[in-house]
């Protein structure tokens, strides 16, 4: 059963469709797989019972002839949706014991569209790391390993379970959460796919805001087709959320052809790194070489201010974390500390959120807090909102010149291992995310697909960045090179 | 521009954390090393840069004032630490 699993969702539709395969075999078979995968801590919480009763109702719709594409199909949660009656904690220790009484959004569309929940996935703490390695529950550890090598690996972060339980395949896939490269850097590390939608496609409704002008939801998959039939149930607009935009969601998936003769890749200059290992500058050319393959005109382009984003969302994303997390104070919902006699409700906020966080989120509530305070508003939050201006500039001029998308390395190494990057040294984590947070500071949409594997063996991802709202070309290109690069090493099974 | 023991214990009071005062420098030492990280955003030339506001181009959407929502506070309060008659409890706040 456990190969069940093993389906990209297209192909389980199909089978699902033409009755060779039921809902529920197809959930048990997952629900095995997590059950069996404990090492890994790609779950923070399963929901067999759950699942099969999704399962259940799906094989009815299925039987009727009418059912939407994801029916049936058993998708991972990561921790950060509020999913009604299960355990919601953003894998941090300040939500303890807290249960949605709502559903978001995104899981509210998926479970209509049919897709069976199998459980939470583990996270970075609120959604803020590199290698999920901050979470209260612990890490998750990657499916990967180095070639002879036993040493455990980080699968990237922050939906770092999410990127592990698809790639191990414990589940068909999984959604995920990307506010600087929380979705393509792990997706990257796990050799999987990865988009990160325009900001404004998906709604934020129901899901725990790290950084809201930034956060932006997406799915990770075991393909670029399946990553097109998540994105086209999850995207969409609701009232609930401000910045959802009211623009029809294109059938992604039948935009799928290949085709990209006489579009215009661009290349840019400023993404070539001093100290990048070579492979990931050869799989670069040789991601660019593949598209001029099929077609493409490849060209250099330049981001001028790239080296500037980098520390500009370091400032925005602390910023507007220590204002989202204000409201996690030991009140309404979550842990509350114990206080002493004497000691006051000053005492009780700031004792919570000392206990209740942990060591990354506090250093960056406080970031943000300092950022933000009289005296360095203007110096750090004003500049790196002026120079978020400069970064967006910087991507429509080159999309005014008629570049169609643009590739880059979607990380600058593969996966290193659990506790490799010291506990003190918050800015060489920050670093992995060099690459991937400029297409959030601009609101842009991209995707991690997997290219070739590093001299150990590792998954290594391409990024391709598209133009706003212009995700139907975008995962075209992605389809492209997926096809091209023909990714099909799998983690080998250790757990 | 760098961050003391004062102005770390500032911020950790400002953010509702609390720090004990023995880790008040290891704490400076940590957010000095973040900053010193973001001082390269004084290179950009960002005179007469606006500052982004809206990543992508929107008009604030509008709704008629009227009640859409409500009437559960026995769901609000569900998930509450300590709840009394409908009201979140919390230490006593004015003598």
């Amino acid at each position: 059963m456990g190969a069940l699993a093993q389906l990209t969702i297209a192909r389980a539709r199909d089978l699902l469709r033409a009755g060779d395969l039921t809902a529920e075999d197809l959930a048990r078979s997952c629900i095995d797989a997590i059950e069996s995968a404990t090492p890994l801590n790609a779950f923070c919480a399963s929901t067999p019972d759950r699942a099969i009763d999704m399962a259940r109702e799906a094989d009815r719709r299925i039987a009727t002839g009418n059912a939407p594409k994801l029916c049936g199909i058993p998708v991972g949660v990561k921790d950060l949706f509020c999913t009604r009656g299960v355990s919601t904690q953003a894998a941090s220790g300040i939500l303890a014991g807290f249960v949605p009484e709502y559903e978001s959004f995104i899981t509210d569309r998926l479970w209509k569209a049919g897709a069976v929940m199998v459980g939470k996935t583990n996270m970075d703490e609120f959604a803020m790391g590199s290698s999920n390695q901050n979470s209260v529950y612990g890490p998750v550890i990657s499916p990967w390993r180095r070639r002879g090598s036993t040493t455990p690996l980080v699968p990237g972060g922050s939906s770092g379970g999410s990127a592990a339980a698809v790639a191990a395949n414990l589940c068909l896939a999984a959604t995920g959460t990307d506010t600087g490269g929380s979705i393509r850097q792990p997706a990257a590390f796990s050799g999987i796919t990865g988009v990160k939608p325009t900001y404004g496609r998906c709604s934020r409704w129901g899901i725990v805001a790290f950084a809201s002008s930034l956060d932006q939801a997406g799915p990770l998959t075991k393909s670029v087709r399946d990553a097109a039939i998540m994105l086209e149930t999850m995207a969409g607009h609701d009232s609930m959320d401000t910045t959802s935009a009211e623009i029809p969601t294109p059938e992604f998936e039948s935009g799928l052809t290949g085709d990209i003769r006489g579009k215009t890749i661009g290349v840019p200059a400023e993404y070539r790194q001093d100290g990048m290992p070579d492979e990931i500058e050869s799989l670069w050319e040789t991601g660019a070489d593949m598209l001029r393959d099929a077609g493409a005109r490849v060209i250099r382009v330049s981001l001028p201010h790239t080296r500037f984003a980098l520390p500009a969302y370091y400032v925005i994303a602390p910023a507007e974390a220590s204002s989202n997390l204000a409201r996690y104070d030991g009140v309404k919902y979550g842990y509350r500390a114990r206080i002493e006699p004497g000691e006051g409700i000053v005492d009780m906020y700031a004792k919570t959120r000392a206990e209740g966080f942990g060591p990354e989120v506090r250093r960056r509530i406080l970031i943000g807090t300092y950022v933000l305070s009289e005296g360095f508003y203007d110096a750090y939050y004003k500049r790196a909102q002026r120079v978020r201006t400069l970064i967006r500039k910087d991507f429509e001029a080159v999309f005014d010149a008629g570049v169609d998308a643009i590739l880059t390395p979607t990380t600058p190494s593969a996966a290193f291992g659990i506790g490799e990057i010291p506990d003190d040294d918050p800015v060489r984590m920050y670093l992995n995310d060099v690459f991937t947070v400029t297409v959030n500071l601009a609101g842009l949409p991209g995707v991690s697909v997997p290219a070739g594997l590093d001299e150990d063996g590792l998954p290594l991802g391409l990024q391709v960045i598209g133009r706003p709202w212009d995700e139907a070309e975008l995962l075209n290109v992605a389809y492209a090179l997926e096809r091209a690069a023909a990714f099909d090493a799998v983690p080998e099974r250790w757990w | 521009m760098s961050i003391d023991r004062n102005v770390s214990r500032r911020v950790a009071h400002l953010a509702r954390i609390a720090v004990p005062e023995s880790e008040l420098d290891s704490l400076s030492g940590e957010l000095n090393r973040i900053l010193a990280f973001m001082d390269v955003l004084g290179e950009a030339d960002t005179e007469d840069v606006p500052a982004m506001t809206s990543v992508t181009p929107m008009d604030l959407k509008r709704r008629k004032d009227e009640v859409t929502d409500g009437n559960y506070s026995a769901k609000i309060m569900s998930n509450a630490p300590e709840s009394r008659e409908g009201f979140f409890v919390v230490p006593k706040v004015v003598e």
